[in-house]
């Protein structure tokens, strides 16, 4: 045990020797932790943010011109004058997710009593947009007609307050921010330490450690650790000065709880990484089944569109991605301030599905060692 | 006498400080052939490289064939005169093509008419006997047969010059006599043709013109053998060269003669019984026995690929036997047996130590890895660097070393945990005869001071000669075992190499004699006059990359499989997976007023389809705790006096909770709770806002199904990471292995190297692009409502300009992992996070709006959206196509500028 801690640590430290030499690597690294975060952070701010809006005023009234006035950022862009016939190759050509058109004589119909209808084009192929804003437009609008005609109307008895809770404003950075974290923690350790594991055998390394003292385990914990290591203080640096003081996002929950979890979490990655390059015998299959891994792991793990959407045989397939579980931990642990008491058992899941990528990734790394 | 073939004058080359090559002047005169000898790192190489164009010249003058090689056009004009081959086995070849598809492959970039091609690779497979393996992948040749191919791949022209760079390093004796008779008969055939050659075989020297003795980058002297040896009055060659190394340089001490063996009592180190190794029902080692006693040096000598390594890797244990049994000391061999291990120390035939550490470093992690502490290991280390003279070395990186000091660390690296037995594979191959010897006494006195048990394969005669013992091994068979005196006698004469020739003969029925006699009668006709020239020889060259790479793609079933895979595995899923249709979102009540009138209200709710009722909360308390564990995702609170003031007529406010953790989520919640409030009003014809009805009409996808958008949109990321990746893998990849030389040597101009490169990636992103396009259709039901036609020339377009991003990459790259890594990081957040796919680019803010329109994703995304969804065209969509087929050339043309055609 002793021994194997010794072993661990001495490779554990060479390699680390050796990122910090690469500067390329560094650079990618920091570019990734640094503007890579920031950018995807600050890349909208609102569910519904500087949508593309166009009037086809034919009313030409204080009422129409008060309804264009209401659609303001940051939700919207200001709404673009068209021509009715316009309607068609301006959507065709993606310039507007949402054309209001106003008929003739709106105005005048409403302040008369009489009934009137404003139409409202929505491309819904803007599937995250077009849901969510043609709400927001629809309101917007009633409120504008309600305002601008004021006490001709009457008001609407039940009213419906929408809270957020945990960020009152909605605002996308702080989501994004730690799903961007999330990403990146999972691109960077996957490619980290499979790399290195091949980069070991190609060059023949490996052999030669094989003839020492040293077990599989040993060499795969070193890499293990030192990598996760690696990524981690850069994600501690990333979180202290990206995400907390440039981007002023809020950790409600227990920093200490939340690096731990993260902790367990890049151990995961790396086991991931492990098993990827003990499958691939070459640099160019270890980039194919990154690609097929670490995709989903970025994009179907809640981070990009939520999880309850998929359908149930992809729930259970997705079960096993780690990140699943990590991006569930981190959503309790920063925004909800959940505690240990709450994340629990993504805590755990994460370890063990870590382990168990580990376990399967040391089964095989024997044989892929013999036959190289 | 005619002109020289090649002028080299006052040539310097500096790589950063080091000055690799200082004022050297020589000339090749026509039909002669000139030696380059000295130790590692005189500079030999890079001169060679130099003079083959290979490396850009820094000052003095070239020149060959009449014209300077500063001179582009002239060098164009004679690469096709040329033929290099550079150090390393095989090092030109490419080991999963065939023989003949080396051959023809060099064929075609040398323009030749594939009738020509042919007749000359049969005459060339002829003379070196090669013929009965032309369809063996390169990679499955022996070291010597390696060398040949690489030799036949180089004279696939008429070279008028030929340039060999240590072309029998590594090779055993036998299959080298065979490499210089065929030299002999290539020179009888074309008699003006100029030969440069490096080596570190004395013996070879003796047989060129001119020899160049170099040593630090300078020529100490020159002349024919006899001449040095005469001027320096030296016996031997060897002799002569180290006599004109300048004073301090010099190794005065006499030649190594081993010292007799003290006894070490008589216990056996190593016992081999019956071993024996299969692959599949190739038999590599055949039962081969042996037991070598403590303290001896055991020599192993044999053919390439006679099974030497895969019997040193079993006795290490690194390798189970198939049959038979290994013990050291009486112990078996037990590859879990982890305390064992530390009695052997092992060096491998490649330089297995970590090249971006120092000496010292490598060394210190090894100690401690055999568990030496703080203390032990300083000491040590101490030890070790005096012992092996590394100590003006010890702070340099291990991978800068020259190849000499390189193995005397690997060495001090195997012995540092004073290992009693010694597993060296080839330690000194291509190593200079000086520090070979240096190499020598240091085993010497391990073995004799120390007692430690040597076992040692080598292809050195002269080192052989050196051992206690030795057995020459054959075809996976012992041939015969003794003192190297005796078996020179039985077998030579006297003669340990002619004894190691007449066994091997003997063994292959007198085979490799007759072919040696082929060789040499074998007229080399012309390669034919008639070569291609300008255009068509520019499209061969491509096409010939092009069929090498898709012979190459399609013999790796396994990448070929995730190329393809990956595709439908990540197609299927993404379509499923990504989805903005949220159902049974689970809602909760907090109905603090229990009339029929709140009831009514949240009667709207449950009976969506879209809220799935959790059990109601309590009390305020517990809405924030059901928020907060994440099992609740939305609350609504009816205040208390909510039904008395709808039946007054009151305005009365509900109040919505949502949880905003996941902002995507609580956007398309917040969607439908305002949805479900307003069919509330408008059930109840509860007035809304007077007269007006907002009418919606969803176009283009009525049901708001995240399948129209993303069915489309998904192939534009894959068909972005795919090819980049891989395109990028394959530059980087020849680079590493070397084979990008054959790109610096042969006519191959930039655009036609990666013009050829990118066609077959291009195939693959296409039939990607028509599996996920037929997935799209029948798969997932997201009819194809515009032009197929446009779509399909847009993918052209689009595939383009990502093997031209993975281009781009590989150029500034030099390893394969950082190729991988940064197209990974580079490309990842435009393709995925801003191209459009989850929220439309033209919504994003600052840098992250910059960065998606300026990344071809988001332009082919739009098309493909377009094409399938909106029923778009042409009209609609040229201006999409005119956008990705801006990024062809702002991805391609720098990555052809920088693409370096000589190496620095």
């Amino acid at each position: 045990m002793r021994r194997a801690l010794g072993n661990i640590w001495w490779l554990a430290r060479k390699e680390i020797l050796g990122i910090l030499r690469d500067v390329l690597l560094l650079g990618l690294v920091v570019y990734a932790f640094g503007p890579g975060i920031y950018l995807q952070s600050n890349a909208a701010g609102e569910s519904v943010n500087n949508a593309a809006v166009a009037f086809v005023d034919n009313d030409r009234s204080a009422l129409s011109r008060a309804m264009q006035d209401a659609l303001h950022g940051p939700w919207f862009q200001r709404p673009d004058l068209i021509e009715g016939s316009e309607i068609d190759a301006a959507m065709d050509a993606d310039l507007y997710t949402f054309v209001v058109v106003v008929p003739r004589g709106l105005e005048s119909d409403l302040r008369r009593g009489r009934a009137a209808v404003v139409q409202l084009n929505v491309d819904a192929t803007d599937v995250s947009q077009a849901s969510v804003g043609a709400g927001y437009v629809e309101s917007i609008l009633l409120r504008a007609v309600r305002d601008t005609l004021g006490g001709t109307l009457p008001a609407p008895q039940v009213d419906l307050v929408v809270h957020r809770a945990f960020n009152p404003n909605g605002n996308n950075t702080w989501f994004e921010a730690v799903s961007g974290l999330l990403n990146w923690l999972t691109i960077l350790t996957i490619i980290l330490t499979g790399a290195a594991l091949i980069r070991e055998r190609e060059h023949g390394t490996i052999g030669h450690l094989l003839v020492m003292p040293i077990t599989p385990f040993d060499i795969a914990m070193a890499k293990v650790l030192s990598n996760a290591a690696v990524v981690f203080a850069a994600f501690i640096l990333s979180l202290v000065l990206v995400v907390q003081m440039a981007l002023g996002v809020p950790v409600a929950g227990s920093v200490p709880l939340l690096l731990s979890g993260t902790f367990v979490y890049l151990f995961a990655a790396a086991a991931v990484g492990v098993l990827l390059a003990t499958v691939a015998r070459t640099m160019s299959q270890f980039a194919l089944l990154v690609i097929i891994t670490v995709l989903p792991m970025m994009i179907l793990s809640g981070g990009m569109s939520p999880v309850e959407s998929q359908p149930q045989w992809l729930q259970y397939l997705t079960w096993f991605l780690p990140s699943r579980h990590y991006m569930a931990f981190a959503e309790g642990v920063v925004y909800r301030g959940a505690g240990l008491s709450i994340v629990w058992p993504e805590f755990l899941l994460v370890a063990v599905l870590g382990a168990a990528f580990l376990g399967v990734a040391l089964a095989l790394f024997r044989r892929s060692v013999a036959s190289a | 006498m005619a002109a020289p073939v090649v002028q080299v004058r006052d040539v310097i080359h500096r790589y950063g400080d080091t000055l690799a090559v200082d004022g050297v002047t020589l000339d090749v005169p026509p039909g002669r052939i000139v030696g380059l000898v000295g130790p590692d790192g005189a500079g030999k190489s890079t001169l060679m490289g130099l003079v083959a164009g290979a490396r850009r010249m820094q000052e003095g003058e070239i020149e060959v064939l009449g014209g300077s090689l500063r001179d582009a056009r002239h060098r164009s004009a004679v690469f096709p005169r040329i033929a290099y081959m550079p150090q390393g086995l095989g090092q030109n070849l490419y080991m999963t093509l065939s023989v003949m598809e080396n051959l023809r492959f060099f064929g075609r970039l040398f323009g030749l008419r594939d009738a020509d091609s042919r007749a000359r690779i049969d005459a060339l497979l002829r003379a070196t006997r090669l013929d009965p393996f032309a369809d063996r992948p390169a990679g499955k040749l022996s070291g010597g047969m390696k060398q040949k191919l690489g030799l036949c791949c180089a004279l696939i022209h008429d070279p008028d010059l030929l340039i060999l760079d240590e072309p029998t390093t590594g090779v055993d004796p036998l299959s080298r006599r065979q490499f210089w008779t065929l030299i002999d008969a290539i020179r009888d055939s074309r008699p003006d043709m100029g030969v440069l050659v490096s080596t570190a075989y004395m013996d070879e020297a003796g047989r060129f013109d001119t020899l160049h003795a170099m040593w630090h980058g300078r020529v100490l002297g020159r002349g024919s053998a006899e001449e040095l040896r005469k001027r320096t009055g030296e016996e031997t060659l060897e002799r002569a060269f180290t006599a004109l190394l300048p004073d301090g340089a010099r190794d005065d001490r006499p030649p190594l003669t081993m010292p007799p063996r003290p006894d070490h009592g008589g216990e056996t180190a190593i016992a081999a019984r019956d071993l024996t190794r299969r692959f599949g029902d190739f038999t590599a080692v055949d039962t081969v026995s042996f037991d070598i006693p403590r303290g001896e040096i055991y020599g192993f000598i044999g053919s390439n690929g006679s099974g030497k390594t895969t019997t040193m890797k079993m006795l290490t244990g690194l390798m189970p036997a198939t049959e038979g049994d290994v013990s050291l000391f009486g112990q078996p061999v037990d590859a879990t047996d982890i305390g064992g291990r530390a009695r052997v120390g092992y060096m491998s035939q490649a330089f297995s130590l970590y090249g971006d550490m120092t000496v010292r470093e490598n060394l210190a992690l090894h100690a401690r890895l055999f568990r030496l502490d703080a203390r032990q290991t300083r000491d040590r280390i101490a030890d070790l660097l005096d012992r092996f003279d590394l100590s003006d070395h010890a702070d340099a990186g291990a991978g800068d070393l020259p190849l000499g000091l390189r193995q005397r660390l690997s060495l001090a690296v195997a012995v540092i945990h004073r290992p009693e037995v010694l597993i060296l594979d080839e330690p000194t191959s291509g190593v200079d005869p000086m520090a070979r010897d240096a190499f020598w006494r240091i085993l010497a006195g391990l073995s004799r001071d120390d007692g430690v048990t040597i076992f040692v394969s080598t292809h050195f005669m002269s080192e052989a000669a050196l051992c206690d013992r030795m057995a020459l091994m054959h075809a996976g068979k012992v041939l015969d075992e003794g003192p190297p005196a005796e078996i020179a006698a039985r077998h030579g004469d006297g003669d340990l190499e002619a004894a190691f020739i007449a066994l091997i003969e003997q063994a292959d029925g007198g085979g490799a004699e007759a072919a040696a006699r082929a060789a040499r009668g074998i007229e080399m006709g012309p390669a034919g006059q008639d070569t291609r020239s300008g255009a068509s020889a520019a499209l061969t060259r491509a096409l010939a990359y092009a069929g090498r790479e898709t012979v190459e793609i399609l013999r790796d079933p396994i990448r070929l499989v995730f190329a393809f895979g990956g595709t439908v595995i990540l197609m299927l899923i993404f379509a499923f997976g990504i989805s903005m249709d949220v159902e049974d979102m689970k809602f909760a009540v907090l109905d603090q007023d229990r009339s029929p009138e709140s009831r009514a209200y949240l009667q709207t709710f449950e009976a969506s389809p879209y809220f799935l009722p959790m059990p109601p909360v309590a009390d305020t308390d517990a809405l924030v705790r059901r928020l907060r564990a994440g099992d609740t995702t939305m609350v609504l609170d009816i205040p208390p006096d909510f039904g008395r003031a709808i039946r007054q007529g009151r305005p009365v406010e509900a109040q919505a909770w949502i949880d905003g953790a996941n902002t995507q989520r609580a956007g398309i919640v917040e969607g439908y709770v305002r949805g479900g409030h307003q069919s509330y009003l408008a059930e109840g014809a509860r007035p809304g806002a007077g007269g007006v009805d907002v009418q919606t009409r969803w176009r283009y996808n009525p049901t708001v199904d995240s399948i129209y958008a993303i069915a489309p949109s998904v192939p534009a990321m894959l068909l972005m990471m795919f090819p980049a990746i891989l395109m990028a893998i394959s530059v980087a990849r020849e680079r590493e292995i070397g084979t990008i030389t054959n790109f610096h040597v042969t006519p191959t101009r930039r655009v036609e190297f990666m013009g050829g490169k990118q066609l077959p990636y291009l195939g693959i992103g296409l039939v990607n692009f028509a599996l996920m396009t037929a997935m799209a259709v029948f798969l997932f039901g997201v009819p194809l409502t515009g032009s197929l036609s446009v779509l399909t020339l847009a993918a052209v377009l689009y595939l383009l300009a990502s093997t031209g991003f993975g281009l781009l990459v590989s150029v500034f790259t030099t390893t394969q992992v950082a190729a991988v890594f940064a197209t990974m990081v580079i490309s990842m957040m435009p393709t995925v996070i801003f191209s459009g796919m989850m929220q439309p680019v033209e919504t994003l803010e600052g840098g992250a709006r910059l960065i998606g329109s300026a990344w071809p994703t988001r332009y082919y995304m739009q098309t493909s959206v377009g094409a399938f969804t909106k029923g778009l065209g042409w009209d609609g969509l040229a201006h999409n196509l005119l956008w990705i087929a801006v990024f062809i050339p702002v991805f391609i043309a720098p990555a052809l500028l920088l693409l370096k055609k000589q190496e620095a």
